[in-house]
């Protein structure tokens, strides 16, 4: 059964239309790049299927529920003057996450950013927003990951950190990846989907 | 008690963002007791006391909007708001949070407000402290809502006003007859039923506010 389903998708903005009659399947466990130039609607796919936007036209089905959701979108989306613990202190409790201190802190030791763990994210850089990012968006351990230019900002070894995370969740996740550079991770896919 | 705790946790982020940036509370008190300095010196020396509570709440109502329009601007700067929009929990507790902490900040305002209309105006009576206390859920369900909604857009710094003002004219008008009337239990019963039905239809559409 698909874990995405969509069909004769659209979506418009005003007058705009970004995305047009598409059909796509995600089935579960699989890895889908989505690829395509700017303004070709990778980003508004990624939100049409986290459900923070609605389809003009057509159809979208997503079989997971909102929790069980990681969406990383362009901005970080944490609060710029509260400490990168803070923010996924926050995000722990509004997600319910078990022994939420641990995964919180697991996840900074993974990313690099323990030293960094009291630090207000607004003098962070813009590679260790990104690595904050990342860690929000897998403080849940979601079933359906939205990955947006997941290596937008990182370094060369925030990349491979992120290569290594990825290869762990390839094939145990879901995962909808909208890239610009299809080969970092193109061994790790099951599918492409081109947006023109 | 998770609703709750998702609310406490959502109030306690915005009272901790307001102690590291100060970019709210600050102004809110500024403008409120600038206003009443003003107002102190341009009423004529012949109006009547009464003219001096209508023009208090005014300040209350002009110093909340002050308040409201700052009130998602650290969910709008990273897009926070989708991200707490995602979260499993229900979301009207992000209205509920940000509602108290708008009355948290507009409270403390008339700490500091409410005496000084005392030193320049009239005494502050115990019906005025409970319409003001009353007005300000009102204000801040309304308000809170209504923010989130001008967030949303482009005009937001226009839309918010207009479509609070229009809105809170019985909060001004039950805080003014709280304030002057005989009998004020009437003014503040208007009150409590005004925060009521507007805190309930605001809970309810919150969701429909912050999703398409």
């Amino acid at each position: 059964m698909a874990l995405i389903a969509a069909r004769g998708l659209g979506r418009s903005f005003g007058t705009k239309r970004v995305l047009r009659d598409l059909d796509l399947d995600v089935a579960e466990r699989e890895l889908v790049l989505v690829t395509g130039p700017n303004g070709s609607g990778k980003s508004t796919l990624l939100a049409l299927c986290a459900g923070l936007l609605a389809p003009t036209a057509g159809e979208l089905d997503v079989a997971v529920d909102r929790g069980r959701i990681g969406y990383l979108a362009h901005e970080p989306l944490v609060y710029r003057e509260l400490t990168a613990l803070e923010n996924l202190d926050l995000y722990g409790r509004l997600y319910r996450v078990p022994e939420r201190r641990e995964r919180i802190g697991m996840l900074f030791e993974r990313f690099g950013l323990w030293e960094a763990r009291r630090t207000p994210v607004a003098s962070f850089s813009r590679g260790m927003q990104q690595r904050l990012a990342l860690c929000r968006t897998l403080l849940h351990d979601p079933a359906l990951l939205l990955l947006d230019e997941p290596y937008a900002g990182l370094d060369e070894a925030g990349g491979e950190l992120l290569d290594a995370e990825l290869a762990g969740l390839a094939g145990r996740r879901t995962l909808l990846l909208a890239t610009h550079d299809p080969g970092r991770v193109g061994r790790l896919a099951t599918g492409r989907l081109a947006l023109a | 008690m998770t609703y709750l705790a998702d609310v406490g946790a959502l109030a306690r982020k915005d009272l901790l963002l307001e102690l590291r940036s100060r970019d709210t509370l600050p102004a809110m008190i500024l403008f409120v007791v600038s206003t009443l300095v003003v107002f102190n010196f341009s009423l004529p020396a012949e109006t009547g006391d009464l003219a001096a509570y209508g023009l208090l709440w005014v300040a209350i109502v002009f110093t909340a909007i002050l308040g409201l329009t700052r009130a998602f601007a650290a969910e709008r700067e990273q897009r926070v708001l989708d991200g707490l929009v995602l979260a499993p929990c229900d979301r009207s507790a992000i209205w509920l949070g940000k509602g108290i902490s708008v009355v948290a900040f507009l409270a403390l305002a008339e700490v500091v407000a409410l005496p000084a209309f005392g030193l320049f105006f009239e005494p502050v009576t115990w019906e005025l402290v409970a319409a003001v206390a009353l007005a300000d859920i009102g204000l801040a369900a309304v308000g809170t809502l209504l923010a989130a909604m001008a967030a949303a857009s482009r005009a937001r710094e226009l839309l918010l006003p207009l479509l609070f003002l229009p809105l809170v004219i019985p909060v001004v008008v039950g805080g003014v007859g709280a304030s002057i009337a005989d009998d004020p239990g009437r003014y503040l019963g208007f009150l409590g039923l005004y925060d009521l039905i507007f805190a309930i239809l605001s809970w309810a559409s919150f969701e429909y506010v912050v999703t398409e």
